[in-house]
């Protein structure tokens, strides 16, 4: 059993990799390992539970809202990612793409206050970020983040619809989910062209990867400074 | 015999195609090789059910995996037949094959889950994809094939949106309906982007020909949408009925 510390470690390791290789065999093989890990985060940041500033813990909550302030996490993540791509485009960056990664930047900013507004006070605090990881100089650098925060919020939704129970919630998902894919097809044929629903995320049935939120908060850990207490969700 | 009964009622041109096209022939041990008698075992091992044996389905669950089902008919045989006709560059095969084993095998999964439910799958339809003359040439004529191969995907990902609501009693099927709803997505978001449109939606905007403006209408629409970029921001879904009426060109019988 490693520890809490090592696992972070492995996990920023993996991300790095992913982030600098197609990743297709270390993807598979992360996307098919289940740890049992409830809370998350690093523990490295500060533990002024119960604050609601930035950089302080978050409890994401039960039911219904716990799975759309996940989204609502996730959409922060994805549009602080977007706005910091945009603010400063790598070198070169044809004006086709900048178009691209702009008009991606607005739909997450769009998403990410549909459900600040949704949630109204139940939701989560602003988290703090970091792309430490992420060289935004480098095109191959940001579009394998890109790439990784797409697919990685296509499985999320794919995996959060089962955890809700009001239907115009699902509705709500489904709505942005296809938007996500959309993005995630269009950032990785900018990679490797006809990537689009590569063999490494569509299986044999056809069907694109679903990850419970365990697995989403784990891989998006090394991305988010702020501790998500997760433990209030739905499991099914 | 239980395999008999069971896949006896598959299209054995679907059995084959997904056997051919399948994870069976990358595997190289039955590639060239499956006779007719081994395909219901090689279709069984790629076409999973969605769920556990045993489980009846309620018919409302058939229902929706029924008109599903024809959603894929049509759209795999649409592939299948441009595959068929070289109307597809070759330069653009990585673009549409991929595609069109995708549609196959949601066509065998869906198929595999109505039977596994308990429900008797939906015969395929008779297709006709000049829509009744709309648009005659769809397997000569490149950009037509484009622009309904755009109208399907787009189509297909406001269809399977619109029915989830009525999946949600079961979390398997439902996840599964996801599953294949995102693949629509990104299927949509590259035949686009091949078209030289954006991979999103804005507005209503239609570039298939008028008759098509309904696979748009209402995506200009919604909760949080007030914006041409709100509107990219979100997809819209669609009712069995509107999908029906946009598919009924197409169907011959």
């Amino acid at each position: 059993m490693p520890t809490r510390s090592n696992q972070g470690e492995a996990e920023l390791n993996f991300l790095d990799r992913l982030a600098r290789t197609t990743g297709r065999r270390t993807f598979l093989h992360w996307a098919g390992l289940t740890i049992g890990v409830v809370a998350l985060g690093c523990g490295d940041d500060d533990d002024d539970d119960g604050g609601t500033g930035p950089g302080t813990d978050v409890n994401l909550g039960t039911g219904d809202t716990g799975v759309l302030n996940y989204a609502y996490a996730l959409e922060q993540l994805e549009a602080a990612f977007y706005t910091q791509v945009v603010a400063s485009f790598y070198a070169g960056a044809p004006a086709a793409e900048q178009t691209m990664l702009t008009d991606i930047k607005n739909h997450e900013v769009i998403h990410r206050d549909f459900f600040k507004a949704a949630l109204g006070a139940a939701a989560i605090a602003d988290l703090t970020v970091t792309f430490a990881s992420v060289n935004l100089a480098d095109r191959t650098s940001v579009l394998s983040a890109a790439r990784t925060f797409e697919d990685l919020g296509v499985s999320a939704y794919n995996g959060a619809g089962q955890l809700l129970t009001v239907p115009a919630n699902l509705v709500t998902a489904g709505r942005i989910v296809s938007v996500e894919a959309r993005h995630a097809a269009a950032i990785r044929d900018l990679i490797t062209a006809d990537s689009f629903a590569g063999s490494d995320v569509i299986n044999a049935q056809g069907l694109d990867v679903v990850r419970t939120p365990t697995a989403v908060l784990q891989a998006a850990d090394p991305f988010i400074t702020t501790t998500i207490n997760a433990s209030g969700l739905p499991t099914a | 015999m239980k395999n008999t009964t069971i896949f006896g009622a598959l299209d054995p041109e679907l059995v084959e195609r997904v056997s051919r096209r399948g994870a069976v022939e990358q595997s190289g041990k039955m590639a060239g090789a499956l006779a007719i008698a081994s395909m219901p075992v090689a279709f069984g091992l790629l076409a999973k059910s969605a769920f556990a044996q045993g489980t009846t389905l309620p018919a409302n669950i058939i229902t929706v995996l029924n008109f599903a089902l024809t959603l894929e008919y049509l759209e795999d045989d649409f592939y299948q037949m441009g595959l068929d006709s070289g109307v597809i560059p070759a330069g653009d095969l990585g673009i549409f094959t991929p595609i069109s084993t995708h549609e196959a095998a949601h066509v065998a999964l869906l198929t595999s889950t109505i039977m596994t439910g308990g429900g008797t799958p939906a015969l395929k339809p008779t297709f006709d994809f000049t829509a009744g003359g709309i648009v005659p040439d769809p397997f000569t004529d490149y950009p037509t094939f484009q622009a309904l191969s755009q109208g399907f995907e787009d189509t297909g990902v406001r269809a399977y949106k619109g029915q989830a609501g009525a999946l949600m009693s079961n979390d398997s099927i439902l996840t599964v309906a996801l599953q294949i709803h995102s693949v629509e997505a990104r299927h949509a978001s590259a035949v686009r982007r091949l078209r030289g449109e954006k991979g999103w939606i804005t507005g209503n905007a239609n570039t298939l020909p008028a008759q098509f403006a309904a696979i748009y209408a209402g995506e200009e629409a919604g909760a949080g949408v007030t914006t041409p970029a709100s509107g990219e921001a979100f997809d819209e879904p669609l009712t069995m009925d509107q999908v029906n009426a946009i598919a009924a060109p197409f169907i011959v019988a």
